[in-house]
């Protein structure tokens, strides 16, 4: 909300800096995100930062408050006048202008009451009104169509009050004015602009605000009137109230006034609600609008006799619930079809408005209206909201009602808004208000020790101090020992019954008062709970640790996929191997491809691939995080899973010659899934051949640990990669379950003795048949040479023409070695022996040779 | 047999003057010193010699290798120095040719921020506590003091499920409540955790917003956790995280969830308070949501508020990740592009 530091003054004197005032506000929760500056010098404050303004400083001495004091024709130039400027000077001013909104005057003598304006004498700075990007200019002396002219009466866009530039300021008398007084001293400003947190609904207008800082400041408040004029016929018998929901409309309040006149606002009125970002309309409308931000109390006006006509006679308002089918054409020009939720003021003809929201156009207030009924009520602010949910519809009404606005608030709104309407526009008003108020708020009383709030805070507070902060902040504080009663005031909803709750509610008023920087820091004293560590977290940290050890970059993708996304995961005609689960599905999702949490890590894992493959030919990454299975239950089950993703050359182009280690395969990934193993010293696990349906049918691996199947690997299946465009190389990828590896993982395990006798080394070749595993070869040697043999190390694989067809040599590397004794080449002999004795005759393998 | 001694002995110590690298070295040493050599040939002769001159053609033979081990001694030193000489001499390399490149690995830049929040408050005794991502409505709002249509759910803009009752956690606070019934014991246990997770709001995607972010909450409850503990414990992870002479600035908010609430501020570590782009000239980063945990949110999470007391504060690493490191973009968290990730 937009707080000029002028209307503030209404209610507060501030005897600070407006910077210093900005800080404090925001220390104690009104968070002042911006400060606007017209025309007044932005001030250095010890301690606050702002960011620098580059706005326009007005001149004291040479932008001036001024009287145009005659209008006469230019005799070179019909667009042009000569407005003469008492601007304090000896005799008046002649300046040459442009200005549309003077032309009225011209030549028509001497204007009586004189208008106020800005003056700019020569020298003074302002910006250039006729520049479409903001520009500095200073004014000269120089000839305009033959009159000499050094100085000007200024528009809004000229000292940088607003855009406007179609005329001159012009200001109606007040007592205060004298010729030649420093314009900033008149029209200069700050304005804030304050963010509200929700529980701050009290604080959206300038009383609200004044009062919280009337409280930091420790000053006293000054309200304005709320007295009116009335001498016209009593309202009662003019207008009656039928109000059927009172949960929903607990007040609802009337005035009248009759014979006024509609026409535009003065220019202090127009002013301060354009400082707020709001157009004026009418002096009416503007008094409504007027008090929705300076009290908090958004108000209605009805053309009152649009009522009577509607009602053939004295009218009712009724707060109601809409009837079924029901609609309203509102004053936004929508024809709105009015749900169940919505209260509606509405007369014994229909609907008129919805209630707090948004006017009707059939009752507006318009130019021929003589003759207004002020609303001012009290809105259920949960039942608001539901309607602009409903509506979608925002207005500065419902964002106050939807907050919520004391019922106490009503009663003042009327009273102050009708005098302003009869001070603007003249008239008679009714005697008395209407006011139906089936349903006043308790009032709520809290009670807290000064132990209380020391325990706490942390702090020490006297109880006067306390009591003292709360009076401040316009609570009734009674003190007993060491006892606070303090009852909340009447712009208050947000201080709760519950004892506790109340506690605390109050303890913030405190805190936030005295400042919290006044809190000190100190070191828990309370007992430490006992240290448990989190397994999932040390494995998970582990095996990141291990990846990023072998070379791969950790990834964090979107958990957002689509079932449709997913599906592409499954070549066509095959069966998804992914989990057969509900889908977490959005409701609102932010894009169509992202209307449900993922089942996999693959999908987005290989999208990702996918971008980055733009850029890189070789990627090895790996993700760990939660997929997301619906069960049945009311939430899913989050289980945490590991993906691994290679391709691309295994070594990076280099000039030395090492890029010719070909492409990563699957026994890159097997390199990785093996030493993540031996790294977590899981030693219980194997592989066996896959049948994830994402895979190349002859190139994926289940990986078992304790016997159980915890995720794949293995080469992508080529359908499925090249949907990601990913056929440049093989894409390799391994899903794991990551709970099992807790378990598993050896947290203590030995290591073996450094033997201290030599080994021997051998190599044999094996010629078996082509389709024999080698994992079974493997088996055979090591079962074969028992204890002695320490290493088989397959090194070669060949097939071609140096043996038959149908066949494969396999090549070891073996060593043998005993821990208690050299060996001889005798005992390795009959090693070997056994070895090439057990491959022939289990595998029919030959020695190759 | 004596010229055939004096014969070897001439051509191979002629020979091994001749013999400047290591190839020829042992080739030479094999033709004369080998098993099959030419002095190995002359012990073979031995058997064939008359008894009396075995011994003296023996011991002319062994004398023989004995000089020529030690003519082979010298030479080979003498190659090996020429050898060495010449490789530092001439063995130079052109060093700014590139390196062999090596695949270092890296972790996430949110993984990074992570593991150093975690160890900061492991050190102040708070345990890691996970909770889940798809939350019950109920904890993830009406348990939090956030009741259907509170004003404050207008703060959030949720991800709903097809199941009203089920969203994506907006916040990882809905944590409070699961850790306060699993490690509350009813009520009667101290807690100190941190609750690190994946969010979820309903936003547009742009460079500063993101529909997935982390946060790390932070609970503490006991018999006598004071407002001031909580100041004391954010200041002294903002000395760790930031700097040791960190400032700190505490300015009242409010979250449903606790109260009195703060927003906690730490003085810009980029300009040193004296204001830049980054802080908005403001001199401040604001680095936490914090309070005193309000007391219907201890009471569903089975406390007496009348006898417990606790704080609670909230934190995004991203920002903290993006400040340290200048990312202009969230969207490089989670867009995980290599030449991003390769940075860290």
């Amino acid at each position: 909300m937009l707080v000029p530091i002028s209307w503030l003054r209404d209610f507060v004197d501030i005897d600070v800096p407006v910077e210093l005032l900005a800080e404090r506000l925001t220390v104690a929760g009104l968070e002042v995100a911006h400060l606007k500056y017209i025309g007044l010098p932005q001030q250095s404050v010890e301690g606050v930062r702002m960011p620098r303004s580059d706005h326009l400083v007005w001149d004291r001495d040479k932008l001036l408050l001024a009287r145009i004091v005659e209008v006469k024709a230019h005799p070179n130039a019909d667009r042009l006048v000569l407005a003469m400027v008492d601007y304090g000077g000896e005799r008046p001013e002649q300046c040459v202008t442009g200005a549309t909104n003077l032309f009225r005057y011209k030549d028509a003598g001497p204007i009586d009451p004189p208008i106020w304006s800005a003056f700019a004498m020569e020298g003074a700075e302002v910006w250039d009104g006729h520049s479409d990007k903001p520009k500095r200019m200073t004014l000269k002396g120089k000839e305009l169509r033959g009159i000499y002219n050094k100085s000007m009466v200024c528009s809004e866009k000229e000292l940088g009050i607003s855009d406007e530039h179609e005329g001159v300021i012009v200001m109606e008398h007040e007592a205060h004015y004298v010729a030649g007084a420093p314009l900033a001293d008149v029209l200069g400003d700050v304005v804030l602009d304050i963010e509200f947190t929700p529980n701050l609904a009290r604080c959206f207008s300038m009383i609200g605000v004044a009062r919280e800082v009337a409280a930091i400041l420790g000053v006293e408040m000054r309200y304005p009137s709320f007295d009116f004029l009335a001498e016209g016929e009593p309202i009662e018998g003019q207008v009656h109230i039928d109000i059927r929901e009172p949960a929903l409309n607990p007040r609802f309040t009337l005035a009248l006034l009759r014979d006024t006149e509609v026409k535009q606002s003065p220019f202090w009125m127009q002013h301060r609600l354009k400082l707020i970002g709001q157009r004026p309309r009418n002096n009416i409308v503007d008094v409504t609008n007027y008090l929705t931000f300076e009290l908090g109390q958004p108000m209605h006006a009805f053309d009152y006799d649009k009522l009577v006509e509607r009602a053939g006679g004295t009218p009712t308002i009724i707060t109601r619930l809409p009837e079924s089918g029901e609609q309203l054409e509102t004053l936004d020009d929508v024809l709105r079809d009015l749900g169940r939720e919505t209260i509606l003021v509405a007369d014994s003809a229909g609907a008129l408005s919805l209630g707090g929201v948004i006017g009707g156009g059939d009752s507006e207030i318009n130019d021929t209206t003589r003759n207004v009924l002020l609303e001012a009520a009290a809105w259920n602010n949960i039942s608001i909201r539901k309607t602009l949910r409903e509506q979608k519809v925002h207005t500065e009404a419902s964002t106050r009602f939807s907050r919520g606005v004391h019922p106490s608030q009503a009663i003042l709104g009327c009273g102050r808004g009708i005098e302003l309407m009869r001070q603007l526009g003249g008239g008679t008003v009714a005697r008395g208000l209407l006011d139906a108020y089936p349903v006043p708020p308790e009032q709520v009383t809290v009670e807290v020790s000064i132990e209380r709030i020391e325990g706490l805070l942390g702090m020490k507070v006297t109880i006067e101090q306390a009591a003292q902060v709360l009076r401040r902040l316009e609570f009734e504080v009674t003190v007993a020992g060491d006892l606070i009663r303090a009852t909340a005031p009447d712009h208050r909803l947000d201080i709760s019954a519950d004892p506790l709750v109340g506690q605390h509610d109050l303890l913030e008023e405190i805190a936030r008062i005295i400042g919290y920087d006044q809190i000190p820091d100190t070191i828990m004293a309370d007992e430490m709970p006992p240290q448990r560590e989190n397994t999932t977290v040390l494995i998970e940290e582990r095996i990141r640790d291990i990846l990023v050890g072998s070379g791969l970059y950790e990834t964090i993708n979107y958990r957002f996929t689509s079932r449709e996304s997913e599906a592409q995961l499954a070549p066509s005609g095959a069966q998804s191997s992914l989990p057969q689960a509900d889908y977490v599905e959005i409701a609102n999702p932010a894009a169509s491809e992202r209307d449900a949490l993922r089942h996999t890590l693959m999908i987005n894992m290989l999208e990702t691939a996918a971008n980055n493959a733009r850029y890189q030919t070789t990627q090895q990454v790996f993700e760990i995080g939660k997929v997301y299975l619906g069960a049945g239950e009311l939430l899913p089950e989050e289980p945490l899973r590991l993906g691994i993703l290679l391709t691309g050359p295994r070594n990076p182009a280099w000039w030395g010659g090492a890029g010719s280690a070909g492409d990563m395969d699957f026994f890159d990934m097997k390199g990785v899934v093996e030493s993540l193993m031996h790294a977590l010293h899981i030693s219980d696990f194997s592989m066996k051949r896959g049948t994830h349906s994402s895979y190349h049918p002859g190139r994926s691996a289940d990986l078992l640990v304790a016997g159980a199947c915890i995720g794949s690997f293995g080469e992508l299946h080529p359908e499925v990669a090249a949907r990601f465009k990913l056929t440049d190389a093989k894409v390799i990828y391994a899903e794991f379950a990551v709970e099992p590896l807790i378990w598993q993982q050896q947290r203590l395990h030995a290591i073996e003795a450094l033997p201290t006798t030599p080994a021997v080394l051998e190599d044999i070749a094996l010629v078996v048949n082509a389709d024999t595993p080698a994992s079974e070869v493997e088996a055979v040697i090591r079962q074969a040479g028992g204890r002695l043999l320490k290493e088989a190390l397959l090194f070669d694989v060949y097939t071609g023409d140096q043996i038959p067809a149908g066949k494969k040599s396999l090549a070891y590397a073996l060593t043998y070695q005993d821990e208690n004794r050299t060996l001889t080449d005798k005992n390795a002999a009959k090693i070997r022996r056994k070895i090439i004795g057990a491959a022939q005759h289990r595998l029919k393998a030959e020695l190759r040779a | 047999m004596s010229d055939s001694i004096a014969e070897i002995r001439r051509d191979a110590l002629d020979a091994l003057r001749t013999v400047t690298d290591r190839d020829r070295l042992a080739d030479w040493r094999s033709q004369y010193l080998g098993r099959r050599g030419a002095v190995s040939a002359l012990f073979g002769t031995i058997g064939g010699l008359p008894p009396e001159e075995r011994a003296s053609f023996g011991q002319r033979v062994n004398a023989l290798r004995q000089e020529l081990d030690q003519a082979f001694e010298a030479r080979e030193n003498l190659v090996q120095s020429h050898l060495l000489a010449r490789d530092l001499e001439e063995g130079e390399i052109d060093i700014s040719l590139p390196a062999n490149p090596r695949e270092r690995g890296g972790l996430h830049p949110s993984t990074r921020t992570h593991r150093e929040f975690q160890m900061i408050w492991a050190d102040m005794g708070f345990q890691v506590y996970q909770s889940r991502d798809v939350e019950a409505d109920e904890f993830n709002f009406t348990l939090l003091n956030l009741p259907p249509h509170h004003p404050a759910r207008d703060m959030q803009d949720t991800f709903y499920t097809k199941d009203p009752r089920v969203l994506l956690r907006t916040h990882t606070s809905p944590g409070q409540i699961r850790a306060m019934r699993e490690l509350g014991d009813g009520g009667t246990k101290p807690i100190r955790v941190i609750l690190p997770g994946m969010c979820y709001r309903q936003e547009q995607v742009t460079a500063r917003s993101e529909i997935q972010f982390t946060q790390v909450e932070g609970l503490a409850i006991g018999r006598n956790i004071r407002m001031s503990d909580l100041k004391g414990t954010i200041a002294e992870f903002a000395k760790r995280m930031y700097s040791p002479t960190a400032k700190v600035r505490y300015r009242a908010s409010y979250f449903p969830f606790t109260e009195p609430s703060m927003e906690v501020d730490v003085e810009c570590f980029l300009c040193g308070g004296e204001g830049c782009r980054v802080c908005k000239y403001t001199g401040w980063l604001e680095i936490a949501g914090s309070g005193m945990v309000h007391p219907d949110v201890l009471r569903n999470g089975g406390y007496d508020p009348s006898q417990w007391s606790g704080f609670a504060f909230g934190m995004g690493p991203e920002r903290i990740t993006m400040l340290k490191h200048g990312i202009q973009d969230i969207r490089y968290f989670w867009g995980n592009d290599l030449r991003f990730l390769q940075q860290f």
